[in-house]
């Protein structure tokens, strides 16, 4: 291979692994509440786009609910008229999805307290569309720019850095790189979150048995609003990441759809899993597109995750990092 | 046929009278109810500080249930627990679990997934007091409290001999250590009163020689109140204290093992009786 094809190639590798980060984030707020309860959250898309919609609607104070307002009472409302700085305005969207929930385990999920997982599922799909529904009427269904300050376009040092060094510049997006970064960050704490602290020692307990959790002490309820807290956060951050590449609109939710093949590399039911899941899936698509693209008709990208996931099913069910299946007889 | 102490039971009849001190828990007039049918019809009973109660019967008579009003998986729909002299109001198992109570269970409910040493720990959760900051900058009281924490339980898998297996997990143990880890997760709580559901059940000869030793020595060591249930009369008989005989969901026989063993209601639920 030609030297320039080869650099070509890292450069490709390099930014799948990016986009494989990108995937990520929204694959480990499925871990989390698949870890913690055996379900598997539909709605976590959604939870991505409803907290962006928060965002950019507390950040540019709009009037929630404004359409019904005004429909209603014949006012005209549509902003409070500021714009909050985006620390404080992320802290408010964390909040909001704290109580948001709060809001699943008390509507939702204590209904449903020992019922099969495939019902927890359905309630899922449920709240999923309910989400969906509550954004649109909240903050309106069209398109917004999210912009939080993060840095976007084309990193001018590392593009002039490689020049110097190959004789050939990488084209790396800055925001792909606070993504890995921040996605870095985040999987180290919850990890630490996880393994060492007395609550995430419980959460380990509650995902485990819950009949033992209680016999120790440990309440359901508490960790149940805690890890879709959690979830609930890491969705802000897929949000944001996502929001800030393609812009708030319905579509954000679809993300949701490429985090299914990282969980099925990766296993449902491990953190470290879900990066490495999505570093595969990114880095294996742009180098399947850059080497086979060209050969069978390009625009591989839309189904390759998918076949190799079809394809772990078939050797390793439950993922590369996936608690194996004991089973003593 | 319990003739010779053995090594199972040092000392027990002169120790006996000494450590047993006033009532902890009174079960009044429980009756428990699914549906139509009478899982617990009216019993009264009382726990002493100190003792090895056991609850015995037949299968099906009701003790499991019991067990479960006591630690709170299950609520009766007559009757009143006190415990500590105060009358109990309806609560939910983890919050029984806080008071001081803790159980094991017939089928073992251990976190498969975690090691040894970690479902011990899961014990002493309750107890830990330190903020999630103070954990994450592992500052303070953190630190300090972990290793406390690690040290009890260090004690315990000492006393229950289960050094070797300390990292490995859970799910890997065969059936008898399992066991001996549950208990050692409940005594972990430092409870005032250990609930056992059948510690014994599905163990061969040695095992449960193991298991009774476990439970006396507990029981001295640390003076703590044990309330087991078993459907094998012998080793209870050896065990115990003071005995609740039950059977379909009755009391049939409460006082020391040579009481109950001579009743002829117990030896009629046990033996079997011709009506005529």
């Amino acid at each position: 291979m030609l030297p320039d094809q080869m650099l070509f190639a890292m450069e490709v590798t390099l930014n799948g692994l990016m986009a494989g980060v990108m995937y990520a984030l929204v694959a480990l707020g499925f871990v989390l509440i698949f870890k913690a309860s055996g379900i598997f959250n539909y709605a976590q898309g959604v939870l991505a786009l409803f907290a962006a919609l928060t965002l950019v609607g507390i950040q540019q104070g709009q009037v929630p609910f404004a359409h019904l307002i005004n429909a209603v009472f014949g006012t005209d409302l549509h902003h409070f008229g500021w714009t909050l700085p985006a620390v404080l305005a992320l802290a408010l969207t964390a909040l909001v999805m704290i109580g948001l929930a709060w809001l699943i385990e008390r509507l939702v999920l204590k209904h449903l307290v020992n019922q099969p997982a495939i019902i927890l599922f359905m309630a899922t799909i449920g709240l999923a569309y309910f989400l969906e529904g509550l954004g649109d009427v909240m903050w309106g269904a069209d398109i917004k720019t999210l912009d939080v300050g993060l840095p976007q376009g084309i990193s001018e040092a590392v593009e002039t850095a490689t020049a110097s060094l190959f004789g050939y510049g990488f084209f790396i997006d800055r925001l792909d790189m606070v993504a890995t970064v921040v996605a870095a960050i985040l999987v180290l704490s919850l990890t630490l979150f996880s393994q060492y602290s007395r609550q995430g020692r419980a959460l380990r307990a509650v995902a485990d048995d819950h009949q033992a959790a209680l016999s120790v002490g440990i309440s359901l309820r508490f960790i149940w609003v805690l890890v879709w807290s959690i979830a609930g956060i890491v969705a802000l951050v897929a949000g944001v990441m996502w929001g800030t590449k393609s812009g708030v609109q319905f579509s954000l939710s679809l993300i949701a759809l490429k985090a299914l093949p990282v969980l099925m590399l990766g296993g449902f039911t491990s953190i470290p899993g879900a990066i490495v899941g999505g570093l595969i899936i990114g880095m294996g698509e742009k180098l399947f597109e850059f080497f086979a693209g060209p050969l069978i008709g390009g625009a591989t990208e839309n189904w390759f995750a998918y076949v190799l996931a079809l394809l772990f099913l078939v050797v390793r069910p439950q993922g590369l990092f996936g608690e194996r299946i004991i089973e003593r007889v | 046929m319990n003739a010779e102490p053995g090594p199972m039971t040092p000392e027990t009849p002169t120790d006996g009278a000494r450590r047993i001190g006033p009532v902890l828990m009174e079960m009044k007039n429980i009756t428990l109810r699914f549906g139509g049918v009478v899982a617990i019809k009216d019993i009264s009973f009382d726990i002493r500080e100190g003792e090895i109660r056991a609850i015995i019967g037949p299968n099906g008579a009701g003790k499991s249930s019991m067990l479960n009003v006591i630690s709170g998986f299950y609520h009766p729909q007559q009757g009143e627990v006190w415990f500590r002299g105060q009358r109990r109001a309806p609560m939910r198992p983890y919050q029984v679990a806080r008071q001081g109570i803790a159980r094991t269970f017939q089928n073992i409910a251990l976190f498969d997934g975690m090691s040894v040493l970690d479902n011990i720990m899961t014990g002493r959760l309750t107890m830990m007091r330190a903020g999630l900051l103070e954990q994450a900058l592992w500052w303070g009281r953190a630190a300090r409290e972990e290793d406390a924490h690690r040290e009890k339980v260090e004690k315990i898998i000492d006393f229950l001999e289960i050094q070797a297996i300390r990292k490995t997990p859970v799910g890997r143990l065969p059936y008898g250590l399992k066991k001996r880890v549950e208990l050692a997760r409940a005594l972990a709580a430092e409870p005032k009163i250990l609930l056992l559901d059948e510690p014994m059940a599905g163990m061969n000869v040695e095992e449960k020689e193991d298991m009774c030793r476990f439970i006396l020595d507990v029981n001295d060591e640390f003076g703590t109140t044990i309330a087991l249930i078993e459907h094998d009369m012998g080793v209870v008989m050896d065990l115990s204290d003071r005995v609740v005989v039950m059977d379909y969901g009755r009391k049939i026989g409460d006082g020391t093992p040579d009481e109950v063993r001579s009743n002829p209601e117990v030896i009629a639920a046990y033996l079997g009786v011709s009506h005529d």
